[in-house]
């Protein structure tokens, strides 16, 4: 049996109120507010950083060293030479001997990274695939889509062993149906009108994939417990499942007042608050759409009750603040090209030579662990830092990124240059030993108390945009429950 | 232990510029200004020299490296110069190097000069040099600033014994407060102005829970001391200055990697302070000391460095601060030239600046801030951040 054998999600911590968007901007163009919120990736989070966080979500309670391959399905991709996947890999320290591919250019990426890890395992070249989507897309200010797009990752293993919903069946669509396009110099989406995209594509490749799959399997919509797929036209949603002969109860909710459109992320978001609901027996639907349409069929297993410990879909959106201004937020998103000062300007040069020997230290948040007296110490050291041992070359590699921590002192400095001032860090105590200095993110200064517990989590350190480089680093957050 | 160098080595000369926004003048200028007042104090003449030491720290807003620039601006006729860069510990290291030469008996008259040109980088607060911990360490660091690195162990001070931030707060503002008012008195000075509590606890935020008063001056300047064999000095002058101890100690990475540390105070000073006292010969520092200029670069620091020194109970700083103990008319006068807050703080300069001023006081020539028949000073110079510091603690005396 293949199938998915955890799941995992990320929605960001700051929503925003599409009323605060319509409010700044919507003079623009008054037909444009919609409904419901929209989640926001904070100004040091983007589609690498939001997958790394779905898929340590995912990968709760399981031995990342047998993970042998990462597909990432995203069209935001902070790189567009430079291997995201394993990026992705080494951040949450998987083994290198691993296979590894982004997906992208269409938001239906997400499921065919699905798909294609359902066939890896399934030929035998892999025995557990991790499958991340993400995606950060923006609409230009004052547009519809500013006002669709939501930021958020989901993640799905994919094995043989421990199945909770095995694949059944899989059908897909393909058409060059532009609704949406961005080229290779584009910041923004463009788009289509809105009346086509809803009947010309939503509504017909997402009937088409999942009546073809339901063919192809010999079943009708009474067989299925829940269809997932993504629209961001509310009504339209409720009309695809109807004319595809299912009961409003039998139609996952779309999210899209709570989230919005995720991209990639967005039907395995869905996909991910499905299988939260699921019993043992039940058959789910999951379709994309995006230049056609994947659809997977699923059948959960007993094995599902096992792995229900994670944020989920539900943990994340329960976990949430309002953002609150527009401006906040278009800053944020670098809309807003803000007067960073001196302070802010000076960037050093980033080396390639030292991310690379230091990877697993500063993408992997790994240090060491004293084999003769314990210590675990961050960063990795030679000489044991212990004053009672000093052990010299005993140290074996430690994760912190996965250990419990609490912040044992802090500030907020408005001196030092942040987009979201002030710029918060304290001295983090690891749960099991090890100390360090971490920028703190995701919280207000004011709701900080030493000693209260914080985890881990990846985040954009810089962007030199002068020479092209992405930094990232892991910083500490109150934690999300 | 090592002899150490007590009463082997004498200052014979001292200058230092006025600290402050110098936008007319270059680091070259400060060293220029510096230097002549300290051969003047002296009383000797370039031949005289026979080496020198430069201090600088942010050399690439400064002078450049090497100690060519040094060499090169006085015109020192083919010396040896050496610079040295120890974070804001500087200014003592270069002070150091021209002991320990004089010391082990290779020179007779040595120079050692700090300077530091700040003002030239466009904002604020200290330059921005995000690899100063280096090229690799820097990606795993945090978007610090030193405010934000000492407010830590503000937040932590307050959190172990038990005050609230408003209380703290309060505490830290005497100190300000006192050290406002002693570089009120001093020409030289950066900061000139009296401050009350109610302006230091309300003033804006720099890093929670310091304020803009709780840190320092950042500030251009310069400071020279010449020195020479203890047995040579009266020939030169009939006030030297003695040295009786100098002493560095570093961080072992212990404090930023393990979880013993408690963070509310600076262990390099805690143990550099024992090593300063048993070559200085000091039993009860509390009672033998006469005045003190410490690192106070923010508030929080000054604090804790008066508990790190020995001088008061651990924990208890505070009821000495409230009692006037550390004020210019205390049992030891801190910071009586307005210390780093007031009189600045132009990095390679300032652990000679500390000197400069117990060199004055002890010769009884610190004019309205004069304390009473001064024995022993102290100078306490820390570069770097609370986890990850140098400590220099030098102590000198008249006879």
């Amino acid at each position: 049996m293949v199938g998915i054998t955890s799941y995992g999600a990320y929605v960001p911590l700051y929503r925003i109120n599409r009323m605060a968007i319509y409010s700044a901007l919507g003079w623009l163009n008054p037909a444009s507010l919609l409904p419901g919120e929209k989640a926001v990736a904070n100004w040091d989070e983007d589609s690498l950083t939001m997958a790394v966080a779905a898929a340590a979500d995912c990968l709760t309670g399981i031995d990342r060293d047998k993970v042998n391959g990462l597909f990432f399905g995203t069209t935001t991709t902070p790189y567009k030479e430079r291997q995201n996947a394993t990026m992705i890999t080494t951040a949450l320290d998987l083994p290198p001997n691993i296979r590894t591919s982004d997906f992208t250019t269409s938001v239906k990426a997400g499921t065919g990274a699905l798909v294609s890890a359902y066939d890896a395992v399934t030929s035998g070249s892999a025995e557990s695939v991790l499958v991340c989507a993400a995606d950060c897309r923006l609409g230009k200010p004052g547009g519809y889509y500013e006002e669709m797009f939501g930021d958020g990752a989901a993640a799905l293993l994919v094995g043989k062993e421990g199945v909770i919903a095995s694949v059944e069946g899989t059908h897909s669509v393909s058409y060059d149906f532009a609704d949406t396009w961005r080229a290779d110099t584009d910041t923004y989406n463009r788009y289509w009108e809105d009346r086509w995209i809803r009947d010309e594509g939503y509504s017909r490749f997402i009937a088409e994939a999942v009546s073809g799959l339901m063919s192809k399997c010999n079943l009708q919509p009474k067989d299925i417990a829940k269809v997932a797929y993504p629209c961001q036209y509310v009504r339209a949603h409720a009309d695809i499942g109807k004319k595809l002969g299912f009961e409003p109860t039998q139609i996952q909710d779309h999210m899209f007042g709570a989230i919005g459109h995720t991209g990639t992320a967005y039907p395995l978001q869905v996909l991910v608050a499905a299988l939260e609901d699921a019993k043992p027996g039940d058959r789910i639907i999951v379709a994309s759409h995006g230049n056609g349409s994947d659809a997977l069929l699923l059948q959960v297993t007993p094995e599902i009750e096992k792995k229900r410990q994670r944020l989920g879909i539900k943990g994340h959106l329960a976990s949430k603040k309002d953002l609150a201004s527009y401006e906040k937020y278009a800053t944020f998103r670098e809309v807003l090209d803000i007067d960073t000062g001196g302070r802010g300007e000076e960037v050093a040069a980033t080396q390639m030579s030292i991310l690379w020997r230091d990877r697993r230290m500063i993408l992997g948040l790994c240090g060491c662990k004293c084999g003769a007296c314990g210590t675990p110490q961050f960063p990795p050291q030679e000489i044991c830092a212990n004053p009672k041992c000093g052990a010299i070359g005993k140290m074996e590699v430690y994760r912190f990124s996965d250990k419990k921590a609490h912040l044992f002192t802090y500030t907020g400095d408005v001196l030092a240059f942040s987009p979201s001032p002030p710029a918060v860090y304290g001295t983090v105590d690891f749960e099991g030993g090890g100390r360090w200095l971490f920028d703190v993110t995701d919280c207000e200064l004011e709701s900080l108390e030493v000693g209260m517990p914080v985890e881990m989590s990846l985040r954009r350190k810089y962007h030199d945009a002068q020479r092209g480089v992405h930094v990232y680093f892991w910083k500490a957050t109150p934690v999300r429950a | 232990m090592a002899d150490g160098i007590k009463d082997k080595v004498a200052i014979i000369g001292m200058g230092c510029t006025r600290f402050g926004e110098r936008w007319d003048k270059s680091a070259q200028n400060l060293m220029v200004e510096a230097y002549t007042e300290a051969m003047e104090d002296a009383g000797i003449e370039k031949k005289d020299l026979d080496a020198a030491w430069s201090g600088t720290c942010y050399e690439e807003v400064c002078v450049g490296k090497s100690a060519i620039p040094l060499a090169v601006t006085l015109k020192l006729p083919f010396i040896p110069a050496t610079r040295v860069e120890n974070f804001c510990a500087t200014g003592s290291e270069a002070l150091r190097g021209a002991c320990y030469a004089v010391a082990s008996g290779a020179y007779d008259v040595c120079l050692a000069l700090g300077v530091e040109k700040l003002k030239d980088t466009g904002y604020g607060g200290l330059p921005q040099t995000d690899t100063q911990v280096g090229t690799s360490l820097r990606f795993a660091f945090p978007n610090y600033t030193p405010p934000g690195m000492f407010a830590m162990m503000g937040t932590r001070y307050f959190a172990q014994y038990g005050l609230s931030p408003q209380e703290g707060k309060r505490v830290l503002a005497h100190i300000t407060v006192k050290s406002h008012h002693n570089g009120a008195m001093n020409p030289k000075a950066h900061l000139r102005r009296e401050v009350t509590i109610d302006e230091v606890v309300n003033a804006p935020i720099v890093a929670w829970p310091l304020g803009l008063f709780d840190c320092c001056g950042v500030s251009d300047g310069a400071a020279a001391a010449i020195v020479t064999r203890a047995e040579l000095a009266k020939k030169f002058r009939p006030d030297p200055v003695y040295v009786k101890a100098l002493q560095i100690a570093a961080s072992s990475g212990e404090e930023m990697m393990c979880t013993d540390w408690d963070y509310a105070h600076v262990e390099s000073t805690v143990r550099n302070a024992k090593r300063a006292y048993g070559e200085a010969g000091i039993k009860n520092p509390r009672e033998e000391l006469s005045m003190m200029e410490v690192h106070d670069c923010f508030s929080i620091t000054e604090l804790t460095i008066y508990e790190d020194l020995g001088i008061s109970p651990r924990g208890k700083a505070k009821e000495d601060i409230e009692a006037g103990f550390y004020d210019l008319d205390g049992k030891i006068p801190c910071q009586p030239d307005g210390g780093l807050k007031c009189f600045g703080h132009p990095i390679g300069a300032s652990g000679l600046r500390m000197m400069y001023e117990m060199y004055k006081q002890l010769q009884g020539k610190a004019g309205p801030r004069q304390i009473k028949d001064p024995k022993l000073g102290l100078t306490h110079n820390m570069g770097g951040i609370p986890p990850l510091n140098v400590v220099s603690i030098c102590i000198a005396g008249l006879q």
